[in-house]
């Protein structure tokens, strides 16, 4: 109960939130170019893990524009939070339990370059690190939670927490490069990243359980009437 | 759709309400500003050194832009349910039932 209470209390505190990328030119060109640098191995990967899939089963192009189409539809979606600030959801980890995580870097990349070209909503210079923490480590965090939890057996706690964890380690990534890219002076880069972690992530977490929610629903759909969809993608 | 799915869209529902009700003095902004004044809290000789290309006129065309991305994303998903719907009630009647 006293933890019940302290939880509400964070969230009553007023604080402000970000929307979630990291906007444009606010990371100084060294850290632009390495987070472009890691993210390219992983884009890469993920085109050949698309080839793979469409010509494995070809009639899995349609599964394949709904998972687009699922994170392009949460990301658009700002919602208020706790916080009294708005954040969104990713809509990645849906995509990552279906067909794996690189997958998912394609296209949230997809996602991340629409925003940033025609909405002005993250940039092109933090384009690299936006894929980075929403494309790669939250499809991640997603399929590795979801292997993880289904050893239990329980499928919907499993893809619950895979959608959960991964759009929060989403936003504890984008606190990180922010806190490297931005340490504070005198007690160092962990403390700024408590700072924008506190930010961050408190903002999210409602958002991360509806997104846990909804990718439940939408997944249990898909499998009322695909019985035979194999789910857990690239080897 | 189960009972379980019906209690977690309410869930998710009642998580935005009490977030509007807790904070209703809020401002609920986006706040990409906001995250300008933490970054020169920490570094105040920080300044961006790159602008968007290209940004919305107005909040209106923002919004029209976003509900635009939200839209086309529903009509796939809505158009794939439709696709499997119909797929799998040719598959159990062959068809017999289809409204033309």
């Amino acid at each position: 109960m006293r933890f019940l209470m302290v939880l509400l209390l964070i969230f009553v505190v007023p604080s402000f939130g970000f929307s979630m990328h990291i906007m444009e030119g606010f990371l100084p060109p060294a850290h632009a170019t390495f987070w472009y640098i890691l993210s390219i191995p992983f884009f890469v990967y993920g085109l050949f893990a698309i080839r793979r899939i469409l010509k494995e089963n070809p009639k899995q192009k349609m599964l394949l524009a709904f998972v687009a189409a699922f994170a392009f539809v949460l990301s658009a979606m700002k919602i208020p939070s706790v916080t009294g600030s708005c954040s969104h959801p990713t809509g990645v980890g849906l995509g990552a339990i279906i067909f794996g995580p690189t997958t998912m870097t394609v296209l949230g990349a997809i996602v991340l370059l629409f925003q940033a070209l025609l909405l002005a909503h993250g940039g092109i210079t933090t384009l690299g690190a936006n894929v980075f923490s929403m494309a790669i480590v939250g499809p991640l965090v997603s399929y590795f939670v979801y292997k993880l939890f289904m050893k239990t057996g329980k499928r919907t706690l499993a893809v619950f927490l895979a959608a959960f964890l991964g759009d929060l380690f989403t936003y504890v990534t984008t606190s990180f490069q922010l806190a490297l890219a931005f340490p504070d002076k005198s007690y160092g880069m962990w403390y700024s990243f408590a700072k924008f972690l506190g930010i961050f992530a408190v903002t999210q977490i409602p958002l991360a359980i509806i997104e846990g929610f909804l990718t439940v629903v939408v997944l249990d759909m898909i499998l009322k009437y695909n019985e035979e969809l194999a789910l857990g993608g690239e080897k | 759709m189960e009972k379980k799915h019906i209690y977690m869209l309410v869930a998710s529902l009642v998580i935005v309400i009490i977030s509007l009700v807790i904070n209703s003095g809020a401002e609920f902004a986006g706040a990409d500003g906001m995250a300008e004044e933490t970054i020169s809290q920490i570094d105040s000789n920080y300044s961006p050194w790159f602008s968007p290309l290209w940004e919305p006129p107005s909040g209106e065309i923002e919004s029209l832009l976003f509900s635009l991305q939200a839209a086309l994303g529903a009509l796939i998903i809505g158009y794939y349910f439709g696709f499997l719907k119909g797929k799998r009630q040719v598959k159990n009647d062959s068809g017999k039932n289809i409204v033309r």
